[in-house]
């Protein structure tokens, strides 16, 4: 048992499996679909808040995702907690500024690397409220409801993703 | 229905979130899905980890939740999507994914395995998520309701009842992914 959790990595269908019953139980007890990116948007708002809370509550999104701290804005939260205790008890835990397959092709400047990662955050924050949700929210919670926009949102969350990521390191099943 | 009281109790359902939360992330840490390198390996189609757990989760998922429903359990939550919001923002979300290297989700995982790109990455998707609210009230009048998707679900699209549908989708998941281990992902 004690083995099972210091495991570096489990299989991807333990995993995948265990993330559907996690969606059962927040369906049950929470009435809430599993999703991350809302929880970035409160943020933003707690941000405007912060800036200007007269213009923040003028502000009509933010009257529709409320910036408190809620269900689903601590979760993020959790998921930070979650990924530690999974790295720690594995002893997988360590700090990384550049990835390897990035490095690879980019070299190791992490002032580089933090500056594309955020130009990419901003898109995906962006397209993720555009399109009404994230990986999770639509590719997961979504489209095992079997939500029509979710399954075309996947769909094409995989087309973009796939076409940049061709586009930055070469199709490699070209 | 049950567990109204718990849902209804605004307190629990933080200490429930966060308990989610950590089991959400300490799953995706474990399915190694908070790498940089695995994400960009199914974006370039080396490496379908991504697409396994991911078809695994919604062929457990919808199953489980598909029997709770029909006994009354849960409700669906469901946004009804269009092509200006659905397809377009699916496709500025792939770039950033593709750039990023992490979901939002696998993102805040990955901060907690100590990737500090993922925490910038966080930083950038509240930005952002902060740049879509305060274009919401253009888009929304412009764009996003354009080309409204016909159906909720995809049993109502297809006029056939769920009970059909979930069987079907579920026979189509195990294919997929006997096909991709077959070929050795």
């Amino acid at each position: 048992m004690i083995e099972w959790f210091t495991a570096a990595t489990w299989s991807p269908y333990i995993v995948g499996a265990g993330i559907g019953v996690l969606v059962w139980i927040t369906f049950l007890l929470s009435d809430q679909p599993l999703g991350a990116s809302t929880a970035f948007a409160k943020t933003a708002g707690m941000v405007e808040t912060a800036i200007s809370r007269e213009k923040a509550e003028s502000m009509a999104y933010y009257q529709k995702i409320t910036p408190t701290i809620d269900w689903q804005w601590i979760i993020v939260i959790g998921i930070v907690i979650g990924g530690f205790i999974s790295a720690y008890l594995s002893g997988t835990f360590s700090l990384l500024t550049v990835p390897p397959l990035f490095a690879g092709a980019f070299g190791t400047d992490a002032l580089l690397r933090a500056g594309v990662a955020l130009l990419g955050g901003i898109l995906m924050g962006l397209g993720a409220r555009w399109a009404g949700g994230c990986t999770s929210g639509h590719g997961i919670s979504g489209t095992l409801q079997l939500a029509l926009a979710s399954w075309v949102a996947v769909i094409f969350f995989f087309i973009g993703g796939i076409l940049v990521a061709g586009m930055i390191y070469g199709f490699a099943f070209l | 229905m049950a567990f109204d009281e718990l849902r209804a109790n605004p307190k629990a359902q933080v200490i429930l979130g966060l308990i989610f939360g950590i089991i959400f992330g300490f799953l995706l840490q474990k399915g190694g899905v908070t790498n940089y390198d695995v994400i960009l390996g199914q974006l370039l189609l080396t490496d379908f980890t991504v697409v396994t757990v991911i078809m695994t989760a919604i062929l457990v998922g919808m199953i489980g939740i598909y029997i709770m429903k029909a006994a009354g359990l849960v409700h669906l939550h469901i946004k009804l999507g269009s092509v200006g919001a659905t397809i377009i923002g699916g496709l500025i979300f792939g770039a950033g994914f593709a750039i990023l290297g992490y979901c939002p989700g696998t993102a805040a995982a990955a901060v907690g395995s100590g990737a500090l790109d993922a925490l910038v990455g966080m930083i950038g998707i509240v930005i952002g998520a902060g740049i879509f609210a305060r274009l919401y009230p253009r888009l929304d009048r412009t764009i996003l309701n354009k080309g409204v998707f016909p159906a909720e679900t995809i049993p109502e699209l297809l006029g056939i009842r769920a009970l059909f549908i979930v069987p079907v989708v579920a026979v189509l998941i195990v294919g997929v992914l006997y096909l991709l281990q077959m070929i050795g992902f």
